[in-house]
C-alpha cells in the first residue's frame, strides 16, 4: 500500500493551548482510517490539522511527500475534501447547487461551471442516490440527506483523500450503515483514503482498516480493530469499564457496555 | 480519484440552476434601465414628450444626427439638467443595492445593510464638520466639502471598526457587527449632540443631507462618483462565485479551496467605497441598501453571480423612480429622496415578503 498522507511529530492546538502532542500518523491509498477517543480528545483538531484549518505549531504534514504548508488553499482542496459533522448549508441554495460547489477548487477564480462539471456533480448525485433532491432548496431536506450530499460535494471535488468528521452523528441506524458502507466502497473501488472521526466504537471497529485512538492528548494505539479496541486501551482512555466481545459473525471486536452501579450484573445461579 | 464522467453533449442538467432564466432576467431588467432613465428624464416642471427624449439622447451618441426639432431650451433641460440628476441617483442607487447584497452575503445577516459598520454615521459626522465650516456656509454645493468630508468620515468609521475587530490574521464577522454597532452608536451620539448645537441654517441642510438630496447634481458630481461605482462594482461581480461558496461558512468555503480572508477583505473594502463614494454627494438614503436585495434574491434566487448583476440594475432603477418621484409630486418644493425610498419601498418589500413560498431568507 502506498503512503498517501503522513503526519510527522505533529503538535497542534490553539494559541498557548495544545490540544494533541508529537502525532506520527500515516494513511494509505485505499485505506479507511477511524480516529476515536473521548470526547475533548482532540478528533476533529486533528482533521483540521489535517486540511490545514489550523496549522500545526511543530511537525509537518506530508501528501504524497509534499508539505501541505507549501500548498494554497486550492491545491489542498484539490487533494482532499471535508464533510464537516453538521454542515451548513446556506437554506435558499438547491441541492444541486450546493454539490455543484464541489468544483470549485477546480475552476478558475472567474469561471462558471462548464458542462464537465454539472457531470460530475450529477454523477456525485447518481453515487450518493440523491439526485431526486436536485431541485429541492436545502430548508426543505432531511438531516441524513444533507449529509448525503455533503458527500456528494465532496465527490464532486475529486479528492484524493475524504476526511469525515462524525459522518454518522444524528442519523438513525440505516442511514449509518449506507454511508459507512458507501464511503469504504469508495476506498475499495475508488482507491481513495478516508479518515473518519467516529464516536461509535463499534461502527468504527466494523469499518476500518485501521484505528487510532486518542487520548491524553496524543495517540494512545493506533492499529488495526482487533489491536486497539481491548479493554485495558478503552479503560485507560475512557476511564470507563467495558466488555470487548468478539462479533458473532466476522469476529471483529465489539463493545458492549455494563452500568457501574452493578444493576445488570449477571443473575447468580444458586 | 475520478468519477469516471465523460462530457456528455447534453448533460443532465437540473433546472435546479435556473442559468437561462436569470440570464434573461439580466438582459429585461437592463433594458427597463435604459427606459425609466428617458422615462424620467422627460418627466418635470416642464413636461418633454418621451419621444424627443429619445431623440435628444439618442443624437448624443456619436455618429447619429437627427434633425432637431426641439429647442436648445429643451436640450439643455434633458441634458445637462435632469440626466446628471438621473445618472447620479442611478449609481448612487446601483451603488447602496450591490454593497448592500455584498454585505448581506459577506455576513451571512439578512440584516446587514451598506451602513452595518458604521459608514453611514461616520459620512453624517463628516458632513455635519463640512456644514460647520466657516468657508462653506451654503453647503450641498457641487464644489463643496461636503463630499470629501463625508467620504473620509465614511472610510475613517470602517478602518476604526476594522482595525478593532480584526484578531491576528483574520477578521471575524462577528466580531466586526458587533464593532460596526458599537462605533455607530458611539458617533450617533456625537452627531445627536452635534445637530443639537448647530446654527438653524445648518439645520436644515443637516436634514436633507441625512434624508438624501439630489437637488444640486451636476455632471462633474456624476464624474467623481462614477468610477468609484463602476470600478467597485465590477470588482464585486467578480468574486461572486467565492461569495456563493462562502454562504456556506468560512472552514467549509477554506476546505474548498477560497482564501476567505482575501476575499473577504476585498469586498469589504469595494463596499465600503462604493458606498462612501454613493453617500459623500446624496446623504445617507436608506432602505435601498436592504430592501433591494432581498426583493432581487426573493424573486431570482441566491446566487451572487446573477444576484449581484441583478441587484445593481434593480437599484438603479429603484433609485431613478424615487428621485424622479421626489422632484415631481410636489413641484418645486422636493421631498427628500430617502423619505420617498422608505414610503414606496417598505410596502412593497413587506408584500414580497408575505407572497414567497419559501420561509427563508438565504
Amino acid at each position: 500500500m502506498t503512503i498517501m498522507l503522513t503526519l510527522e511529530r505533529v503538535t497542534l492546538g490553539y494559541g498557548k493551548h495544545t490540544i494533541l502532542r508529537d502525532i506520527n500518523l500515516s494513511v494509505g491509498r485505499g485505506e479507511m482510517l477511524g480516529i476515536i477517543g473521548p470526547n475533548g480528545s482532540g478528533k476533529s483538531t486533528l482533521l483540521k490539522g489535517i486540511c490545514r484549518l489550523l496549522s500545526p505549531a511543530e511537525g509537518r504534514i506530508l501528501f504524497e511527500n509534499q508539505d501541505i504548508a507549501a500548498m494554497n488553499r486550492g491545491q489542498i482542496a484539490r487533494r482532499m475534501a471535508v464533510v464537516p459533522q453538521t454542515p451548513n448549508l446556506p437554506e435558499t441554495f438547491t441541492a444541486f447547487e450546493v454539490v455543484l460547489m464541489g468544483r470549485t477548487p477546480h475552476l478558475g477564480r472567474f469561471r462558471f461551471e462548464g458542462y464537465r462539471d454539472f457531470d460530475i456533480a450529477w454523477k456525485a448525485m447518481e453515487i450518493t442516490r440523491t439526485q431526486p433532491l436536485a431541485e429541492r432548496t436545502m430548508d426543505k431536506i432531511s438531516g441524513g440527506q444533507r449529509q448525503l450530499l455533503t458527500i456528494a460535494r465532496a465527490l464532486a471535488q475529486e479528492p484524493k483523500l475524504i476526511l469525515l468528521d462524525e459522518p454518522t452523528a444524528h442519523l438513525d441506524i440505516n442511514y449509518q450503515i449506507e454511508i459507512l458502507d458507501f464511503i469504504r466502497g469508495l476506498c475499495r473501488n475508488q482507491n481513495i483514503a478516508a479518515i473518519a472521526v467516529l464516536h461509535d466504537l463499534n461502527l468504527a471497529a466494523q469499518y476500518c482498516d485501521r484505528l487510532a485512538l486518542l487520548g491524553n492528548g496524543a495517540i494512545h494505539a493506533v492499529g488495526s480493530p482487533q489491536e486497539v479496541i481491548t479493554e485495558p486501551n478503552l479503560r485507560d482512555v475512557y476511564g470507563a469499564r467495558v466488555y470487548v466481545h468478539p462479533h458473532p459473525v466476522n469476529g471483529l471486536p465489539t463493545v458492549l457496555i455494563l452500568p457501574h452501579d452493578g444493576s445488570g450484573a449477571p443473575p447468580q445461579n444458586s | 480519484m475520478s468519477l469516471g464522467v465523460k462530457t456528455t453533449t447534453t448533460p443532465q442538467v437540473p433546472r435546479a440552476l435556473r442559468w437561462r432564466e436569470r440570464v434573461w432576467a439580466i438582459g429585461g431588467i437592463a433594458i427597463v434601465l435604459a427606459l425609466v432613465i428617458v422615462f424620467s428624464a422627460s418627466l418635470g416642471s416642464a413636461h418633454i414628450p418621451f419621444l424627443t427624449t429619445w431623440k435628444i439622447l439618442i443624437s448624443e451618441l456619436p455618429f447619429v444626427d437627427f434633425d432637431g426639432t426641439w429647442s436648445r431650451n429643451t436640450e439643455v433641460i434633458v441634458l445637462d439638467t435632469r440626466l446628471p440628476r438621473i445618472i447620479l441617483a442611478g449609481l448612487v442607487g446601483a451603488a447602496l443595492a450591490v454593497s448592500g447584497t455584498t454585505y448581506q452575503g459577506l455576513f451571512r445577516n439578512p440584516l446587514a445593510d451598506p451602513y452595518l459598520i458604521g459608514v453611514s454615521q461616520g459620512a453624517l459626522l463628516g458632513a455635519i464638520i463640512g456644514f460647520s465650516m466657516p468657508f462653506d456656509p451654503q453647503g450641498l454645493a457641487g464644489d463643496s466639502v461636503i463630499p470629501l468630508f463625508a467620504f473620509l468620515g465614511a472610510i475613517g468609521a470602517v478602518i476604526i471598526v476594522y482595525a478593532v475587530a480584526r484578531t491576528g490574521r483574520t477578521l471575524p464577522v462577528t466580531s466586526l457587527i458587533l464593532a460596526g454597532v458599537a462605533l455607530g452608536a458611539f458617533l450617533a451620539a456625537i452627531n445627536s449632540y452635534l445637530i443639537l448645537k448647530s446654527k438653524n441654517e445648518e439645520l436644515h441642510s443637516i436634514f436633507n443631507w441625512m434624508l438624501g438630496y439630489f437637488g444640486m447634481s451636476d455632471w462633474n458630481e456624476v464624474l467623481v462618483v462614477l468610477p468609484f461605482v463602476i470600478a467597485g462594482t465590477l470588482v464585486i461581480w467578480l468574486y461572486a462565485r467565492p461569495l456563493n461558496v462562502m454562504q456556506l461558512d468560512e472552514d467549509q468555503a477554506q476546505q474548498l479551496g477560497i482564501n476567505v480572508e482575501r476575499v473577504k477583505l476585498i469586498l469589504l473594502i469595494m463596499a465600503t467605497l462604493v458606498t462612501a463614494a454613493a453617500v459623500a454627494f446624496v446623504g445617507t438614503i436608506g432602505f435601498v441598501g436592504i430592501i433591494v436585495p432581498h426583493a432581487v434574491r426573493l424573486v431570482w434566487g441566491p446566487d451572487h453571480r446573477f444576484l449581484l448583476p441583478l441587484a445593481t440594475l434593480v437599484g438603479a432603477i429603484f433609485l431613478i423612480l424615487a428621485d424622479t418621484l421626489a422632484r415631481t409630486v410636489t413641484g418645486p418644493e422636493q421631498i427628500p429622496v430617502g423619505v420617498i425610498t422608505a414610503f414606496a419601498g417598505t410596502p412593497f418589500f413587506l408584500y414580497l415578503l408575505r407572497k414567497r413560498r419559501r420561509g427563508t431568507f438565504f
